[in-house]
């Protein structure tokens, strides 16, 4: 495994960049779709609430690679021409923002009812009350969350190797071919999967019995 | 366009592209059963805290959480026959999303037991019963009703991630359906659609049900 390193280790790391890039940019963009859907679902209107429904169990309910596949192979054949990354990262931020809407419906939820009604009876508007009085409040109860969510992407990136996304996980399968050695090729990818993920997930679950 | 959906769903297609349904559900099936099994060992292993053996299996069930689905298949399918053994596709796509799975089911089990109340436990060690004896009988099928839930939802990840196992060439859905639209690309849309209302009815349904069994124990 340690020549694999010497040999590949800037395409290892170039791998790894990519992994990053592209989760940081599916993780902000699926924060503020997911938001946008999850105050959709806790709105008043029966029909904002119908479409964030819709959408987020078609998201949740269908495969990533299922959606990953169809912005790399469909669109380009009918509307733009798009590379593995930015499909991989479409369908990524997509995908999450299902489970990241549901993430934030839970922690409005959890928000005293009170908080609302207070801010209401002191002349607030409705999204007002929610843009400074229960947001904030229900972030600092999403924020573990999120960060699993984090690691999810991260993993979860590695779908980005089915469309040539030059991510970690393809690197890694195209060291491994190269060299034939299989096993020292995936077990240095999974020793740099590790070294994002375990440290978030430790630190979340320490967040997590914080916050309990 | 009609035309490209009606060829596209001709009777030999849809045959073909259900029986990569089948696939999908008998490795889910298959890889849920192992998992729960190996799950709920660990699971116990990590609840009951025997010294260096269960700081050990957490360790290695945190490890294998925090690697993509899709590098435990290389390593299973790509891997092994690095070491001398070659696994057939569908074998080793079981025992790679068992593998996974059953770290996964590991935490649920644990969390399951730790949600029982410890008056039952104790209770039964009062009554004469031994630790284990009060583990198997007592504390543990409370345990079981608690997370299944989870565990239907974890089924459905499950039945989600299979559609990476193409990745090794397994003759999933997913899979089935590019070798379709690869004869013709008027096929493309239809298919997509086809694979995405499929893993859309099979996956809400166990979301439904998750949902109704957790709302019955609440």
């Amino acid at each position: 495994m340690i020549h694999i390193f010497a040999h590949y280790g800037g395409t290892l790391l170039y791998g790894l960049g990519q992994t990053l890039l592209c989760s940081l940019i599916a993780l902000v963009f699926s924060l503020i779709i997911g938001t946008f859907f999850a105050l959709l679902e806790e709105s008043p209107n029966k029909v904002a609430r119908g479409v964030a429904r819709v959408y987020i169990e078609v998201f949740r309910n269908i495969p990533l690679l299922v959606i990953t596949m169809f912005f790399y192979v469909v669109i380009p054949l009918y509307v733009i021409k798009v590379n593995g990354f930015t499909a991989g990262t479409i369908g990524l931020t997509l995908y999450t923002s299902a489970f990241i809407a549901e993430t934030v419906r839970a922690g409005i939820q959890s928000v005293d009812p009170g908080q609302m009604e207070g801010a209401r009876s002191n002349g607030l508007t409705y999204w007002q009350s929610m843009r400074y009085i229960v947001l904030p409040q229900a972030f600092r109860y999403v924020i573990p969350p999120l960060g699993n969510q984090f690691v999810n992407l991260v993993k979860n990136s590695s779908t980005l190797a089915f469309v040539g996304g030059f991510d970690l996980m393809y690197q890694g399968n195209a060291i491994a071919s190269s060299s034939l050695e299989t096993m020292a090729a995936y077990s240095a990818v999974g020793v740099l999967y590790l070294i994002i993920t375990m440290p978030i997930s430790y630190y979340m679950r320490y967040l997590e019995k914080r916050l309990a | 366009m009609l035309n490209n959906f009606i060829a596209a769903y001709s009777p030999d297609n849809l045959r073909y592209l259900f029986g990569g349904l089948g696939i999908t559900i008998l490795v889910s099936v298959a890889s849920i059963i192992g998992s729960f099994i190996i799950g709920a060992i660990l699971g116990v292993i990590r609840y009951v805290k025997i010294k260096y053996l269960s700081a050990l299996v957490g360790l290695v069930i945190d490890i294998i959480r925090n690697l993509p689905l899709i590098l435990i298949l290389f390593f299973i399918y790509f891997g092994l026959p690095n070491l001398g053994v070659k696994p057939e596709v569908i074998p080793a796509a079981i025992l790679a999303m068992t593998i996974f799975e059953s770290a996964m089911l590991a935490e649920i089990v644990r969390s399951g037991i730790q949600a029982v109340d410890p008056g039952q436990m104790e209770g039964a060690r009062a009554n004469g019963l031994t630790y284990w004896q009060a583990l198997r009988y007592i504390v543990l099928p409370q345990a079981i009703v608690k997370m299944i839930p989870a565990i239907v939802s974890q089924f459905i990840s499950l039945v989600k991630d299979t559609s990476l196992a193409t990745i090794i060439l397994l003759p999933e859905m997913l899979y089935r359906s590019q070798i379709i639209y690869g004869q013709n690309t008027n096929y493309i849309i239809p298919m997509f659609l086809a694979i995405a209302v499929l893993y859309f009815v099979v996956c809400y349904a166990l979301s439904v049900l998750a949902r109704y069994l957790e709302k019955r124990q609440a």
